[in-house]
């Protein structure tokens, strides 16, 4: 504040006012200085309030609340697809036949758009089960399964009706505008016939 | 004051301008102080007739909302109770769904007379913009509102238009979730949706406003596309366009009563009187007709990349979604990409042959949109897609050196020359 002499020699009050009005050699006074930091202020505590308001429309406390299921994998055969319902969407699930394990492994990584191998999709030991959310990585429709150049009624793959993108027997991206592989999502063996979803 | 209010005149009229001066304000605005080019012709209905489609909207959404519940459990039936026990709630409904679609038609219309006549061109470019935005929160009211029914197609029309941005790098997927209020479209969606669908006519009524002042600071263009010079090339718009307006008025609703009372459903889509159903997604979506065009630029957007490699900077997921908005955007662009001094397509030779071949491009668009993306389609889609932005590239590149024709002295002394031709 050196460089201020005239305000803080002043004791009246037109002392004062002669201060604010005179620019030091640098053109800013203290009262842009002041004008300039309550204003900075108000715009962050602006800007803070705005806060609440847009967090408000995120996924509330009920609905975060629903996030696990548990479904049974017994009655489902080999080649058979079952959907449940998961966080409002669909979560496929695959009774996977030896065919269909060896076509997936087959293909070589160069010919896919999202490189994944086989056994990174499914669990150890558990390669039969292929447990995916039944959600196109496009633009949200759900694939129906069986479809497509890359699969066959019996053999799995699926096809997207929206926008033609089709997926393979370990639901990968193989054709069509979706980006990226069929999301594989957090799920656990809770015994050999019995997985937790979330 | 700078001026002191004129003395009051007798009467209840002068005694409520002495106090508010509205009614000189109107009279300003829409009456006899307003002078009108003196040549517009019937396309220039299609401003008004876009201001009575917003007022409709506003009236039969109001009454709608009386009866309409908004929740997943409740939407679909509240829907048909107004249809079927609801007085008059058929004729609300059905004025309101085709009311939509004439509002669209209408505004393209008065859009595509913009483009041919040159209207966005100096100094209208803020007049063009409060357009751009109307359009914009147009879409965005009439995707909401079509949510509301809670069909399958209003779901998976929701589904689908909301996972666009999940294509953004990084945030897309919070930003989703945010958008849902959950992990997938669900109640919550449909609350906020509700709220929106009726908030956003008024921001357009805002923005109308807007729209309006910027063009009466200039004024109309008209079908010449030269400036007005004198009063003798005006007419005050009051009573020569209100009557003029008033016969388009007639037409138009002689169409749309046409539709609301012999064909309500053609313009929507069947599948929407089948509620929403999570787990299964209709064979074939399309959104209401009115988005095809920008549809089916969603869809036809290729890889971005380096040709004859695996190197791709864009994935076409999200340079679909640029597309669709860039094809948008760019009108805020255009009255700068337009270089040329005479705005009418009438004396301008090549811009009149490229206004017509970008607006069957369009079309061709549209009807590209409303089919599966299988075979050649894709193809189709690809090349309508790539003129849509060449339109603008060609059109930056020809308006500086078009030779254009001569123009006329003045608006009235064309009007008169044409009279004596007769």
């Amino acid at each position: 504040m050196d460089h201020k002499p005239h305000v803080h020699s002043a004791h009246c009050s037109h002392s004062h006012s002669h201060a604010a009005s005179a620019a030091p050699e640098d053109g800013s006074t203290r009262r842009d200085f002041m004008l300039l930091t309550a204003s900075a202020v108000a715009a962050v505590g602006a800007a803070s309030l705005a806060w609440p308001f847009i967090d408000s429309m995120n996924p509330a406390a009920d609905v975060l609340a629903l996030s696990s299921i548990e479904v049974d994998l017994s009655p489902i055969q080999p080649g058979q697809t079952i959907k449940v319902k998961w966080r409002g969407v669909p979560v496929f699930i695959r009774h996977r036949t030896p065919e269909d394990i060896a076509e997936a492994k087959a293909v070589p990584m160069a010919d896919l758009k999202d490189p994944e191998a086989d056994d990174k999709r499914v669990k150890l030991g558990k390669e039969q089960w292929l447990v995916m959310i039944g959600v196109c990585t496009h633009l949200g429709c759900i694939p129906l399964s069986g479809a497509g150049d890359f699969g066959g009624a019996d053999k799995g793959g699926w096809f997207c009706p929206c926008h033609g993108s089709q997926y393979d027997t370990a639901g990968r991206i193989r054709k069509g505008p979706a980006p990226k592989n069929l999301v594989v999502p957090q799920y656990s063996f809770l015994s050999d016939n019995r997985i937790k979803i979330g | 004051m700078a001026t002191p209010p004129k003395p009051q005149q007798p009467g209840i009229v002068g005694w409520i301008e002495y106090r508010l001066p509205i009614f000189s304000f109107i009279d300003n605005s829409l009456g006899s102080k307003y002078p009108c080019p003196r040549n517009l012709n019937y396309w220039w209905s299609f401003g008004s007739i876009a201001g009575i489609c917003l007022v409709m909207q506003i009236l039969t959404g109001l009454f709608l909302a009386m009866h309409y519940a908004a929740n997943t459990g409740l939407a679909f039936d509240s829907v048909e109770g107004i249809m079927r026990n609801v007085n008059y709630g058929w004729l609300m409904r059905y004025a309101h769904a085709v009311g939509a679609s004439m509002f669209f038609v209408v505004v393209y219309i008065h859009i595509f007379r913009g483009l041919y006549f040159g209207s966005y061109q100096r100094p209208r470019e803020l007049l063009w913009w409060f357009g751009i935005v109307i359009l914009l929160l147009m879409m965005a009211t009439a995707f909401m509102g079509y949510v509301l029914p809670w069909g399958q197609m209003s779901f998976w029309g929701a589904t689908v238009i909301t996972n666009l941005f999940s294509a953004f790098p990084g945030v897309g997927e919070s930003i989703v979730h945010w958008l849902w209020g959950g992990f997938s479209v669900d109640n919550p969606t449909l609350n906020r949706f509700y709220a929106l669908h009726f908030l956003l006519p008024f921001v357009i009524v805002g923005v109308v406003i807007f729209h309006i002042w910027a063009l009466h600071q200039h004024g109309s263009n008209n079908p010449l596309g030269i400036d007005v010079k004198t009063p003798q090339d005006t007419i005050p718009f009051h009573p020569y366009y209100t009557v003029k307006d008033a016969v388009g008025f007639g037409v138009f609703f002689l169409v749309f009563a046409w539709f609301v009372f012999f064909s309500p459903n053609s313009l929507g889509h069947p599948d929407n009187y089948i509620p929403a159903n999570p787990m299964v997604t209709p064979a074939h979506i399309v959104p209401e007709w009115y988005f095809l065009p920008f549809y089916a630029i969603l869809r036809a957007m290729p890889d971005i990349g380096i040709p004859f490699t695996n190197i791709v900077f864009i994935e076409s997921k999200l340079a679909g979604v640029l597309g669709m908005f860039g094809a948008i955007i760019v009108f805020f662009f255009l009255p700068w990409i337009d270089r040329s001094k005479v705005r009418s397509a009438t004396f301008r030779p090549v811009y009149r042959k490229m206004f017509w071949v970008f607006l069957v491009d369009c079309v061709i668009l549209g009807y590209i949109g409303s089919q599966p993306p299988e075979g050649n389609m894709v193809l189709y889609g690809r090349l309508a897609l790539a003129y849509y932005f060449a339109h603008f590239v060609i059109l930056w590149f020809v308006s500086a050196r078009e030779k254009t024709l001569p123009l006329p002295e003045s608006i009235s002394a064309s009007v008169l020359s044409s009279h004596d031709h007769h």
